[in-house]
């Protein structure tokens, strides 16, 4: 028994060496763990327009691969481990829920690059990444409270986690700047990614008064339930979901993983790789603003703009004092802006806002 | 014009064949669909089936087989008692949740303590929580001939609220900056259900899944319950002669494959996945149907239908990931499967006719 054992370790351990050592010659090979389809429309196609930027940009140097509707679990550390034994250099996980197990991977891989999205777990070879999407929130909330005549903002939320809640809290603070009688009612959906609970959703909101519906999740399913409604405005999450556009699509949250991904890549083939924290947001264009169709009228277009451009110079934090949170309780105080350790792990709703978030 | 007749009696050698006949018939049609998405239907299916078993990295995808086989033969084997019987339980995935659940649960309660009894008592637990979600619909047959069908299956969705409500509160990690999701079981050796060997992927979930293939067999032919599950399902009438209970058979199966359900979960959440958190479940609840049907409902049949789906699981991760082929296609594939399985099954049930105007 034990025989067999040694000898399994020593067979892995030599298949380990001769995939890193194979391609450190040719090609240099990427790999990316993708949580839903490449057709979803949203999250995970824009990660995909990042990997095809990676492709355009070096070509022959570098060969991409990847695995969509990974569940996150057991499945997801066998994809990637599959990706790393089969020579891939560097490997772009894509979901918040593939933290821990790109965590275990990396410790078997130690030559093997990992950037996680979302997550908070770093190793000598693990980085991670995220966007600073509640800035486009905030020009999101612009728009949402002076357009809505019902004053009832719908919002689709996926999973009351601080990415989430983030953007809820920004988009209330910014439609309720402009207009003081606006209330938001929230959905959790608890998922990414489904167009029938999603169009439910959507449904729901819209029959309780909504004419606005901002959704987290990354279907269009709720822009297509807001077109049939008519008179409700949407905005694109995720990808630019022009195809709605005028209307209801009004704008959009763009992700654009495209120069991050190309970046890290040049890196690992220039051989300076190293593992950081990456969040970024308007100001490097990880975060894109679509389109503001001409649904918005033109004054409130260049208010969302203006907003746009204060936040990418530095000169607008979305989360500036004052500010309280729900049970009325002082968050920040006139002029003061919130630290990024209270953003990342947020779990309260600002004053104002109803509802509790789900415990 | 074709039509069906049923035989007299089914056919026995196109029953035994007809899983292979399955196979064969989906290998034929999944490389017509490669190839018309542009990929070498040779080299596809060659990478679905033979990459994991003995390719260059099979050292890696062999134990994988075990672990992602495990949860679907547990499941499959509690199933097939049931199916047997004309009992159906629709609703594993949602006694696998519970299963998970209560295990972790269990483990959890002790944290950070260490002893060697916790993870025996997560494994009980685990089992009483597939158990008792199981009875819901077991006592509401029994006990107003509710339709075991709905009430099962309608559950997987409470389960999954319930499931989505512990991660985000009870069972959530404190020290997880608000995300949901429990503790990460792995990191907490008690409660770790590790691999019994290293490298080898047996992890007890596995073990467990040998035993009940064993004792499945051994109830099926060599105890009176065994016959009685066996008859109701072939002979109802002749059943109750025979003084079947029907109500104690109703609460054995679907109890008895809600716990190897829930086992399944509990061995999963505390192996493999390592937490529990809103989207823990897969679908094993639901594959493990393909699998019980894939078998025959037979144990032995069971045990390697569920190592094919997967085969077919981590070939197809595979064939992804070298081929650039859509996981949509994949699980067309894999869809194929079950189809041609009914339909080979029918087949065993009927014959196809010309049909004639009948003279007389």
């Amino acid at each position: 028994m034990k025989l067999t054992r040694r000898m399994l370790m020593a067979a892995s351990a030599a298949a380990i060496g001769l995939a890193t050592g194979a391609t450190a010659q040719d090609k240099t090979k990427v790999g990316f763990v993708y949580v839903g389809p490449v057709g979803d429309g949203g999250w995970t196609y824009e990660h995909d327009q990042g990997r095809l930027a990676v492709e355009e940009e070096f070509g022959d140097a570098v060969e991409t691969v990847y695995v969509e509707s990974v569940p996150e679990g057991p499945d997801a550390e066998r994809v990637m481990t599959q990706m790393a034994l089969q020579g891939a250099d560097l490997i772009f996980t894509t979901s918040f829920g593939y933290m821990d197990q790109t965590i275990n991977v990396a410790a078997k891989f130690p030559d093997v690059k990992f950037e996680h999205a979302t997550g908070y777990k770093r190793a000598d070879n693990v980085s991670t990444y995220s966007a600073r999407f509640y800035e486009g929130r905030a020009i999101q909330g612009h728009i949402a409270g002076n357009m809505t005549e019902s004053n009832i903002i719908g919002y689709i939320g996926s999973y009351p986690i601080p990415e989430v809640i983030r953007g809820i809290n920004s988009a209330y603070i910014h439609a309720k700047k402009v207009n003081p009688d606006v209330e938001f009612k929230i959905i959790w959906a608890y998922t990414w990614f489904d167009p029938a609970k999603e169009a439910d959703a959507a449904k729901a909101l819209i029959e309780q008064g909504a004419d606005v519906i901002l959704q987290h999740t990354d279907s269009t399913a709720p822009q297509a339930a807001a077109q049939e409604a008519g008179n409700v405005i949407t905005f694109g999450q995720a990808s630019d979901m022009s195809e709605y556009a005028p209307m209801p699509r009004v704008s959009s949250i763009i992700d654009n993983w495209a120069p991050y991904y190309v970046a890290r890549t040049k890196a690992v083939i220039d051989g300076t790789w190293e593992s950081v924290d990456t969040w970024d947001g308007i100001s490097t264009g990880m975060v894109g603003i679509g389109e503001i169709t001409d649904a918005v009228p033109a004054e409130v277009k260049a208010e969302a703009l203006a907003m746009k451009e204060a936040i990418a110079a530095g000169e607008y934090h979305p989360f500036t004092g004052p500010l309280k949170k729900q049970d009325g309780s002082d968050w920040l105080a006139e002029g003061e802006v919130a630290d990024d350790g209270t953003l990342l792990g947020m779990n309260f709703f600002v004053e104002g806002l109803t509802g509790e978030i789900p415990q | 014009m074709l039509r069906l007749e049923k035989r007299a009696q089914p056919d026995r050698r196109l029953a035994l064949a007809s899983p292979v006949l399955a196979v064969l018939a989906t290998i034929v049609a999944g490389g017509l669909l490669f190839a018309f998405l542009g990929k070498n239907p040779f080299i596809a299916i060659g990478t679905i089936f033979w990459e994991p078993l003995f390719g260059e990295f099979a050292f890696y995808y062999r134990p994988q087989l075990l672990v992602k086989g495990a949860p679907l033969i547990l499941i499959a084997i509690g199933l097939s008692l049931g199916f047997r019987a004309g009992i159906w339980n629709i609703g594993a995935e949602g006694q696998y949740i519970m299963g998970a659940l209560f295990g972790a649960g269990a483990g959890l309660a002790f944290y950070p303590a260490e002893s060697p009894l916790i993870f025996p008592l997560m494994i009980v637990a685990g089992a009483f929580g597939g158990f008792l979600w199981a009875m819901i619909p077991a006592i509401l047959k029994v006990r107003f001939g509710t339709n075991e069908i709905l009430v099962s299956l309608m559950l997987v969705y409470v389960a999954e609220q319930f499931l989505a409500s512990m991660s985000l509160g009870l069972l959530k990690n404190p020290e997880g900056f608000g995300f949901p999701g429990s503790r990460n079981l792995q990191q907490y050796a008690s409660a770790h259900n590790a691999e019994i060997i290293a490298g080898t992927g047996m992890h007890w979930g596995v073990v467990f899944a040998f035993i009940a293939v064993i004792f499945a067999y051994a109830l099926l032919n060599r105890h009176m319950l065994g016959f009685h599950i066996r008859l109701t399902g072939e002979a109802p009438r002749a059943a109750r002669f025979a003084g079947v209970n029907p109500p104690r058979l109703i609460l054995f199966c679907l109890g008895t494959s809600g716990a190897l359900a829930g086992l399944a979960g509990m061995f999963e959440a505390s192996g493999p996945a390592g937490v529990v958190s809103i989207d823990f479940n897969v679908g094993y609840g639901f594959t493990a149907i393909i699998v019980a049907f894939l078998g025959r409902l037979h144990p032995i049949g069971i045990l390697l239908a569920g190592f094919l789906m997967a085969l077919t699981y981590i070939g197809g991760e595979i064939a992804q990931s070298n081929l650039g082929l859509p996981a949509a296609a994949i699980q067309v594939f894999q869809g194929m499967l079950l189809f041609f399985l009914l339909a080979a099954d029918l087949l065993t049930n009927f014959r196809i006719r010309r049909a004639v105007p009948e003279a007389a």
